[in-house]
């Protein structure tokens, strides 16, 4: 009977770029999102600069909260400083600093998120009132939802390190690593918004 | 350019810069109004855009499998316009004295223009020209090489061939100081600091072996 041999696995993928494929993955991702907000944005500047003719921005009568979300920059500012330590300890092999430092990058921007959304809800005007409304809602809740997806990131990582998972050796966090880039993204992203929508 | 998000700690040190930059366009914008906010911005755009331009990207030593375990030396030559210089094949023929396997790598130079619009096609058919010519060459003087097309910056270039050939030693070879791209941009010293084996650089003037090779007339019209 013949016998036909099997490989055990496929072969090693020949890749030319020295970069992690899941790293690279998240490259691509966070440039697209780039273009993402980039549209939001100039739908803002359009919509702002051009379309309101001059006229004040915001416009009479309407308001923005500019100290609370200020309070909810520092909110999301001071959450990249414990995810930046979350990840120096478990480089250090320091679990109860992983696991505290993602418990408090997830309550951070649990908080953040809540503010927002209580936000919404008193801000006294609402998307389908003019231009400004409609960009201010699509900005912030295109950056909410960003936040939102970075909570759930945040919460994998989490569980996963009060089991056991992750260690010192590169390899062993990357799903540390990965969705640190992700929030810090998410974080420089909110500066821009607040910057042009809440104080310019 | 850097990525700001090639690792955890570049993105951490992204949202520093950001909010120290954005403060300062918040500042200009509650102290001026909008478009001394908007100049405030453009002028820190373009600083940091000089910045990140200029600052070249680090790259760690690279680890390879050195020799192939047949007991010959693995020479890699890497060349561009080059390639089918007089100078470059006089090193090849003179390192290759024994038994040594020879790769020779052309990256396949482009415009920026075509680069970023992904048209390498004419790139690549130019580098592989030159290439088989120099390898007609080479093989014309008892050396037999092999030859690819590789990426356009030089040390990404030896990184894609030292991932399947284990070289011994490198030889780049560019033109001369003040005509080559490749020695403004410091290839020579990054692969030094990258690569821990031998670096030979050989410097190629076509310029000069094309006026000499003028000046001596053919030897056919030489005999009386």
């Amino acid at each position: 009977m013949a016998t036909v041999t099997h490989a055990e696995h496929p072969p090693e993928a020949h890749r030319s770029s020295r970069v992690d494929a899941r790293l690279l993955g998240m490259y691509f991702f966070i440039a697209s999102e780039t273009m993402l907000f980039g549209a939001f944005f100039s739908a803002y500047f359009f919509a702002r600069v051009v379309a309101s003719g001059g006229e004040a921005w915001p416009p009479e009568g309407f308001e923005l909260p500019v100290y609370l979300a200020l309070l909810n920059t520092i909110i999301l500012v001071t959450s990249s400083f414990t995810m930046h330590w979350a990840l120096q300890s478990v480089k250090r092999n320091n679990r109860s600093g992983l696991v505290g430092g993602l418990a408090l990058t997830f309550l951070l921007g649990l908080t953040f998120l809540l503010i927002q959304a209580r936000e919404y809800t008193r801000i006294g005007f609402s998307p389908g009132d003019n231009a400004f409304a409609s960009t201010f809602f699509g900005l912030t809740g295109l950056h909410g939802a960003h936040v939102f997806v970075g909570l759930n990131l945040l919460l994998y990582a989490l569980v996963r390190s009060v089991r056991g998972h992750y260690g010192p050796e590169p390899e062993k966090h990357l799903g540390v690593e990965l969705p640190g880039i992700y929030w810090h993204f998410v974080d420089v992203m909110w500066i821009v918004v607040y910057t042009t929508v809440y104080v310019i | 350019m850097r990525n700001p998000f090639r690792s955890e700690a570049e993105a951490f040190r992204f949202v520093l810069v950001s909010v120290a930059l954005f403060a300062a366009v918040a500042l200009a914008g509650i102290l001026g109004g909008g478009w001394a906010a908007l100049g405030v911005f453009l002028a820190l755009a373009v600083a940091v855009a000089i910045y990140v331009k200029g600052e070249p990207a680090v790259r760690e030593p690279a680890v390879w499998e050195r020799g192939g375990g047949d007991g010959r030396r693995h020479i890699l030559v890497v060349a561009n316009e080059t390639v089918a210089g007089r100078a470059l094949r006089g090193e090849i023929v003179h390192r290759a004295r024994g038994d040594a396997d020879v790769l020779v790598v052309c990256p396949a130079l482009n415009s920026p223009l075509r680069h970023w619009a992904s048209d390498e096609d004419r790139a690549r058919a130019e580098a592989q020209a030159r290439l088989d010519e120099s390898l007609a060459a080479l093989a014309d003087e008892g050396v037999h090489a092999r030859g690819e097309v590789g990426d356009a910056d030089p040390i990404q270039a030896i990184d894609d061939a030292l991932r399947t050939f284990g070289a011994d030693e490198i030889v780049i070879s560019t033109h001369p100081p003040g005509r080559s791209n490749w020695l403004e941009r410091d290839v020579i010293e990054r692969a030094r600091e990258r690569y821990g084996c031998p670096i030979a650089h050989v410097v190629v003037d076509l310029l000069h072996e094309r006026e000499r090779a003028e000046a001596v007339p053919p030897v056919a019209e030489r005999r009386p």
